[in-house]
């Protein structure tokens, strides 16, 4: 199975330990081989090494080491916010962190919704079941 | 002695650190305005004789001597402070009771007495927990909140809970079984129509929001996978 992401200039990771954990960052250098130069609209550019990065899907075109403000307008032209808020990984993330951050209300709501939900369903199955045998 | 002033004068010598005045003595001297209380009574600082002294009652020798000296104990005049409500905790905040005969109940924060206690109130039809006092260590604080505003909690204070004292009754031998057959205290009349003012509004108030009347009637419960430092209250 051959490898599809790879490490590039203007390949968009994924943070995931550390201080900037669950940012998305831009690799705009290699420094060597375990490490990468890297930098988002919001943060300093630093080094990082590959460990604390997962690649993503996205790519933006870039040359080594832009500028901040080349950088932000490479971003905009290539979308790469409502790329990654309209991939299911990203919208799983942002379900996950909307679920953490519930209260106990909300998750009393949540439970049920849920069980509202898993109602209708079974209703529509014995509906369909009905059908079927008869 | 001379007349006590109505405030206490602050000093006129600020610090410039701890031990050190700003200005000198003869500074100083001429800032308390010495030199013109001086003046007014001819350079000389005016002398007080002393007040008489009213006369003491002549002291009796003791009557009793006892054989070991007895140490008395040291005057403790230490008073506790008030108890500090938890920023997270304001009227109407929806509270988990942690311990005790409701444990798990969601109830609705009323107001914080004297003692330190916290008022609750559950209130009585939804869930069944009465006007009720709560310690606040044993309460998780929920960030909901019911509107409370048409609830008048003036009349209740540590006073309101107090137990009744029972008259002691001379008890006979034959007299012990038969206290077995005594009933249960039944609740007085006047407490059960005080919790029903205080939950009427508070029931419409909570109707008002969806879902809200069910919430407090569930118990709260920690279910699997549910790490309480992780979770948001």
């Amino acid at each position: 199975m051959p490898f599809k992401r790879y490490v590039e200039i203007g390949r968009v990771a994924l943070v995931n330990y550390g201080k900037d954990h669950g940012k998305l960052v831009v690799i705009v250098d290699v420094v060597d081989q375990n490490r990468a130069l890297v930098d988002a609209p919001d943060m300093v550019r630093s080094q990082m090494n590959f460990k604390r990065l997962t690649l993503t899907d996205i790519k933006i075109d870039i040359n080594k080491v832009p500028k901040k403000k080349t950088l932000i307008d490479a971003m905009e032209k290539a979308d790469v916010k409502n790329k990654w808020e309209n991939s299911s990984w990203g919208r799983k993330l942002i379900v996950q962190k909307r679920r953490a951050s519930l209260d106990d209300f909300g998750r009393f709501k949540l439970m049920l919704a849920k069980i509202k939900k898993a109602g209708i369903v079974r209703q529509e199955l014995a509906k369909l079941k009905k059908e079927t045998s008869a | 002695m001379a007349a006590k002033r109505k405030t206490p004068v602050k000093s006129r010598n600020p610090d410039l650190i701890r031990g050190v005045g700003k200005y000198s003595r003869s500074k100083m001297y001429h800032k308390r305005g010495l030199w013109a209380i001086k003046a007014k009574h001819g350079g000389v600082f005016p002398r007080h004789d002393p007040q008489p002294k009213a006369p003491t009652a002549a002291e009796k020798p003791p009557k009793f001597y006892p054989a070991d000296d007895v140490k008395k104990p040291l005057l403790n005049k230490r008073k506790p402070k008030p108890t500090k409500l938890r920023t997270s905790i304001t009227p109407g905040t929806v509270l988990i009771l942690l311990a005790g005969r409701f444990m798990g109940k969601r109830v609705v924060f009323l107001k914080q007495l004297f003692s330190g206690l916290l008022l609750v109130t559950g209130p009585f039809k939804i869930n069944g927990v009465p006007l009720r006092r709560v310690n606040q260590s044993y309460v998780i604080a929920t960030s909901t909140k019911v509107d409370i505003s048409g609830v008048n909690v003036d009349k209740f204070d540590d006073k309101y809970f107090a137990k009744e004292v029972e008259k002691k009754k001379k008890k006979g031998k034959g007299e012990f079984f038969e206290a077995e057959k005594e009933d249960k205290k039944k609740l007085p009349e006047d407490k059960k129509e005080d919790q029903k003012a205080v939950d009427a509004s508070l029931i419409k108030s909570i109707e008002g929001v969806p879902d809200l009347k069910a919430y407090l009637a569930a118990r709260f419960s920690l279910k699997s996978g549910m790490k309480p430092h992780e979770l948001a209250f």
